[in-house]
């Protein structure tokens, strides 16, 4: 049983609260402050980000909280939190936490401290339907919106990169035009104004890639974590059928020889996903409800279809500027090739080499004027950024870090490179959704759109 | 967030909310709302605009309404008189056709929290029980709980109560979820609600039309049933079965630690479906919330607890990402420690070490311990990459690959030959490290060729250094040494002994000087005898090695906060399930065949609590919170009143970090202390009371009576033990 649900902004302001108890002599003015402010002083008391779940013991804050377990989930930069007396499973309350800034952002447009400031009153009705005496209800849109009145104020954040990224997914069902990437976020409840009314839906196969290069190049750990996300701006919505490719194997046990089978190692589905066609023709069927949901998930560990989009090759030096003064200096000098195939692009990538401890300045010979580079001596590391990196391309940047005082053990501290990225348009597995069928009952234009994406999750070259 | 002009807003607000205008304009009126709502959260005191606020519930408009009542639900019970006028207009929604503005009304209603709502929402809710919609239905049957939460200490309503079982057959599931919860909160001084087989095979025919959050939530409840026989176990638990591999991790997990409670007999069950969770147990770890990722980490380890092997080939999976927080890294390095085999060995060993040069160095220091206990089994590899680290020269390294060397060599004395010979480059050690490093010069001196010269160091520079462990260590490590090679420390070893004895202002200090002095006067035989003690202890290296532990160890902590806290919260589980029945629990303490005096059951000298006094307590605190709370606990300690001194008996419970906070004069009947006293993270408060003529048997023997914030039954009876074991002594000075 949940006592109280809030959110809090990054700086502690109050955004949304809501308390449950009954039995207790509820928080109020002073005291409803004190819990809140007493839970965030304990999670901002020491640097860095801490456990989602903290308890406040007694004597710290006042008898009123003792025993109180706060559990919180970060999700937009702002804290959702739950508090509870009892000893609940933490699994439903942090998936529950995800669920309410999932729903947030599905009624608001986006998340962020200002939209959730704008919108209070239609977080609040929300909240009011899916928890009642601290008790989840539901958190269905297809049940909610029968309930959800309050109109969403959308902000609509102005910003060049909306401008630099349109043409960045793919549209396979409407040959030429092509979504921009802000087309997704928006309210889903919108009866009026420009783009409302506009039948979309979007489905996203999202991919997660995590990657371990040992430091002969050689491939130490290789996770992808994908789903298929569907979202739904249909007020209703009939079955469709989402067409995977018909030589998807699932499951270790099949080998497939030479065949350029795409294979997954396990997958699971939502619930409401109807899997009868599924084993024959890799169709999954559907009754998507608004919004935004993950109808199945998939892994594949310790194998990769295709090489690794990114190769180091690095070297490191350590060299004398003035000898006798000790003025010494680290030379690294990186050579980076993209593996993917000519047509598609890295976005945003980012490199992060690790310097060692006392390096003072640094002076750089990037290859293009775009690339950034600097050194971030609080985090020990320089930082490279290359914006778009087309694939088959190799770029090679020099370093001299200056190091006063190097010996040549502090060479270790160079490693392991941390990357991230975007790959537009890209499955590492080669999962494709070949067709998206809405059936013929369904009335009104809808546009249908399929955009893939991977993004780095963690991607380690060691040197 | 700090709020200027409040009563100027306050003032602003009732003057627009009042001003004819504004109420005719619809989108303003709202705005100003929406104002009084915001000023709400900022924790603003609007309470004086509360009769304006109950006339613009008078509305259509449901956004309006919905507002309003989140005002009124917050002020009622400032405004007892005022809320009433409220009421009267709530009770004619709940007639309304419409059955959401039906079902908004009673659910505010029950919202506020006023004396004497009882008797407005009773009707209104028992008909709601009966209402066509499901949405009122809902409402209602959480209705009942609030209502029974707002006196909580009147008679349970047995036609509610029936009610409410017979609406556990109702076609809405939320509707059934919500009687169990309701029947939970009503029965639960009765042991809450009682899952007998109709309503255990019910509630699993319906799981599959329950949501998600549902469904964990039964699985939950399900807990409380046992299969009569085998057979129906085994029905019970194909009808879960694939519940083990839902998408939402919440399910998966409840539904396991459902199989390991049900299943807790057949051990072969248990490891089955700990497998079929294995797949969704890692994928929790991998997810994208990292809040997730920790839960999973955290359950991943309970389960490693008793099936080791189940994760070792997804060893993997539990490497560091770059960019996660360092709490969930810390997780994954332990993970990986148990996980390290023969053939994983290298490969985890050369992660590990890409940590060690962190930027954090918490997480560098745990990493290196991390290295450190797998060298416990794979000795040389581990060895050549702590010593590659001293070369980097960082203090926050430097000292902890030391202290793992003084863990390496007392666990594993095989490494001792090779610790001792990279332990003579690292002659200035940072500061954490000293004590570590002083041991292993100590132990091993005789096998680190430049160990005087490092000692003389730490000898020279005795005046300047602070803390009183290291002096301590130094003086220990000082005659161990002298012992294996007084040709050199004999003079180094005199000038210690001096300072300390002459000049050192610390009483330990000075002691521990002036016994090695006596010591070594009686002769180095002597000195070697008492001084010299077990170099290592390799047998300490099985107790540390992970057991494979019983499930049941954890299991009834599985999917709770338990594994996430960090503290331990089985403990406080239990207790809760032991208040369900509280009247046995005190009974039990009253019996006569508890009064003998034994000082402690073996049960408590197993798990020593410790005690401690804390920031005092002023009286008034100390007043209110025993006022507040409930006895826990009552007991007779078997022994009356020292006839010592009260300051002695003061000084006494000092001793043992009990603080006294008042009592009466000695010859008063009945006698009273008050005492209180923390232990791990509780408060605990107690009254100790003789002749009592309520109490009877209070004549002769004190009795207590304990209070604790938060409830902790193992912090009480260590108490009880301490406080028997005190006055049993100071009784036996005095007679």
């Amino acid at each position: 049983m949940i006592s109280q649900i809030f959110i809090l902004s990054t700086k502690g302001d109050h955004l949304i609260y809501k308390d449950y108890n009954i039995i207790m002599k509820p928080f109020r003015g002073e005291e409803s402050k004190d819990s809140i402010n007493g839970f965030y002083e304990m999670v901002t008391a020491l640097s860095g980000d801490q456990p989602p779940v903290v308890m406040v013991n007694s004597g710290f804050l006042g008898e009123l909280m003792s025993g109180l377990h706060f559990i919180h989930a970060r999700q937009g930069g702002l804290y959702w939190v739950a508090s509870t007396k009892t000893n609940p499973s933490p699994f439903t309350i942090i998936e529950f936490l995800n669920r309410l800034a999932a729903l947030t952002k599905d009624y608001c447009g986006s998340l962020s401290e200002k939209s959730v400031r704008m919108n209070f009153a239609l977080i609040y009705e929300l909240l009011d339907e899916m928890v009642d005496f601290g008790y989840i209800q539901t958190t269905s849109t297809d049940i909610l919106k029968n309930f959800i009145q309050t109109e969403a104020v959308s902000s609509k954040p102005f910003s060049l990169f909306d401008l630099s990224n349109v043409g960045l997914f793919g549209a396979e069902t409407q040959q030429s035009k092509v979504a921009p990437s802000v087309a997704a976020s928006r309210p889903i409840m919108s009866s009026r104004g420009e783009q409302g009314g506009k039948n979309e839906i979007f489905v996203d196969v999202i991919e997660r890639l995590s990657v371990v290069i040992g430091s002969k190049g050689v491939l130490m750990k290789a996770d992808i974590q994908g789903e298929i996300r569907i979202k739904c701006f249909l007020p209703t919505c009939s079955e469709m059928r989402i067409g995977l490719n018909e030589e998807l194997s699932i499951g270790k046990s099949q080998l497939k020889g030479y065949s350029s089978a795409v294979r997954v190692d396990e997958c699971r589905f939502h619930q409401a996903v109807k899997l009868d066609e599924f084993d024959t023709f890799r169709i999954l069927k559907v009754c998507p409800s608004q919004g935004e949901q993950t109808v199945m998930q998939y892994q594949l560990c310790d194998e990769l279809p295709c090489a690794p989009p990114f190769q180091l090759f690095p070297s490191v030096e350590k060299d004398y500027v003035n000898r006798s003064v000790n003025l010494s200096m680290v030379l690294i000098f990186l050579k980076l090739r993209c593996d993917l195939p000519p047509k598609s692009t890295a976005l945003n990538v980012s490199i992060t080499v690790p310097v060692p401890k006392g390096s003072t300045s640094m002076s750089q010979e990037l290859s293009s004027p775009d690339q950034t580079a600097e050194l971030q001596p609080k985090n020990k590391a320089l930082l490279w950024e290359i914006p778009r990196f087309p694939g088959g391309a190799q770029l090679s940047a020099l370093f001299k870090v200056d190091v006063p005082g190097l010996s040549s053990a502090s060479l270790l501290e160079v490693g392991p490179v941390s990357m991230s990225f975007e790959l537009p348009k890209q499955t590492c597995t080669g999962l494709q959704i070949r067709f998206l069928r809405l059936s013929p009952t369904q009335t009104g234009l809808s546009q249908r759109w399929v955009r893939y994406v991977t993004h780095s999750d963690s991607y380690t070259i060691r040197i | 967030m700090p709020y200027f002009g409040s009563e100027e807003t306050v003032k602003e607000l009732k003057r627009a909310l009042s001003n004819p205008n504004v109420q005719a304009d619809r989108l303003r009126y709202k705005n100003y709302i929406s104002k009084v709502i915001r000023s709400v959260i900022q924790g603003l005191d609007v309470s004086t605009l509360f009769m304006d606020m109950v006339k613009a519930s008078a509305t259509v408009d449901i956004v309006q309404k919905k507002l309003v009542y989140l005002y009124m639900c917050t002020y009622a019970s400032d405004k007892p008189d005022l809320a009433l006028l409220a009421i009267n207009t709530l009770r004619k929604y709940c007639a309304d056709p419409n059955p959401m503005v039906r079902g908004l009304a009673l659910s505010n209603m029950c919202n506020f929290r006023m004396p004497g709502m009882t008797e407005y929402i009773e009707q209104p809710i028992v008909a709601g029980l009966r209402d066509k919609a499901s949405y009122v239905r809902r409402v209602a049957v959480l209705g009942c709980a609030k209502m029974h939460s707002l006196q909580p200490n009147t008679e349970i309503d047995g036609i509610i109560v029936n009610e409410l079982y017979a609406l556990l057959r109702d076609p809405d599931p939320v509707v059934v979820v919500n009687c169990l919860r309701a029947l939970e909160e009503i029965l639960k001084d009765e042991g809450g609600v009682v899952i007998n087989k109709p309503i255990a095979h019910h509630l699993l025919n319906r799981m599959k039309d329950l949501d998600s959050w549902a469904q964990s939530e039964v699985l939950t409840f399900l807990l409380r049933y046992r299969p009569r026989s085998d057979d129906e176990l085994f029905d019970v638990l194909s009808l879960l079965d694939s519940f083990l591999q839902s998408t939402h991790a919440h399910v998966a997990v409840a539904t396991l630690r459902l199989f390991l409670h049900l299943a807790s007999a057949h051990p072969a069950v248990q490891a089955d479906a700990l497998l079929c969770t294995s797949a969704p147990l890692l994928a929790t770890c991998g997810a994208a919330s990292r809040e997730l990722r920790f839960a999973g980490l955290c359950h991943v380890q309970k389960v490693m607890r008793s099936q080791p092997g189940l994760f070792s080939t997804h060893y993997k999976r539990f490497f560091c990402g770059y960019s996660e927080p360092t709490y969930i890294k810390f997780h994954k390095m332990e993970i990986l420690v148990e996980l390290v085999n023969d053939e994983n060995v290298a490969l985890v060993l050369e992660e590990l070490s890409s940590y060690c040069t962190d930027v954090s160095p918490e997480l560098a220091q745990a990493a290196i311990a991390a290295i450190g206990r797998i060298a416990r089994t794979y000795s040389e590899k581990c060895l050549d990459i702590l010593t590659g680290l001293l070369a980097l020269k960082q203090d926050h390294i430097t000292s902890a690959v030391i202290q793992t060397f003084r863990d390496l060599v007392w666990f594993c004395p095989q490494s001792t030959a090779a610790v001792c010979q990279t332990v003579e480059v690292c002659v200035d050690s940072p500061q954490d490290s000293e004590q570590a490093l002083l041991w292993l010069l100590g132990e091993h001196g005789e096998k680190i060729s430049s160990a005087p010269y490092v000692m003389e160091g730490y000898v020279d520079g005795l005046k300047t250094e602070l803390s009183l462990a290291v002096k301590m260590e130094l003086l220990t490590t000082a005659v161990k040494m002298f012992l294996c090679r007084p040709a050199e420390t004999q003079d180094m070893l005199g000038r210690l002994l001096h300072y300390c004895i002459e000049e050192e202002s610390d009483v330990c200090v000075r002691d521990r000087a002036l016994l090695y002095y006596r010591l070594l006067q009686r002769g180095v035989e002597e000195t070697r005898k008492v001084v010299t003690g077990p170099k290592s202890d390799p047998s300490m290296s099985v107790l540390t090695e992970r057991q494979e532990e019983p499930i049941s160890q954890w299991a009834s902590t599985f999917n709770t906060l338990g594994p996430l806290s960090g503290h331990d919260l089985c403990l406080q589980t239990a207790v809760i399930s032991a208040a369900d029945q509280p009247s046995n629990s005190t009974e039990k303490e009253l019996l006569p065949g508890s009064k003998d005096v034994t000082l402690s059951s073996p049960n408590d000298t197993e798990e020593e609590i410790s005690l401690s006094l804390g920031p005092p307590l002023s009286h008034e605190t100390f007043e209110k919170m025993w006022l507040d709370l409930e006895i826990l606990h009552r007991q007779t300690l078997g022994s009356p009143l020292p006839r010592t001194a009260l300051d002695m008996l003061q000084a006494a419970l000092q001793l043992v970090k009990i603080q006294t906070l008042a009592f009466t004069p000695g010859d008063t009947v009945p006698w009273k202390a008050y005492i209180y006293t923390r232990s791990t993270g509780t408060l605990i408060l107690a009254e100790l009371l003789q002749g009592d003529p309520q109490a009877p048997g209070s004549d002769e023997s004190l009795v207590v009576s304990v209070k604790q914030q938060p409830v902790n039954q193992h912090a009480i009876r260590g108490f009880a033990s301490i406080l028997k074991s005190v006055l049993q002594t100071l009784n036996d000075d005095s007679s």
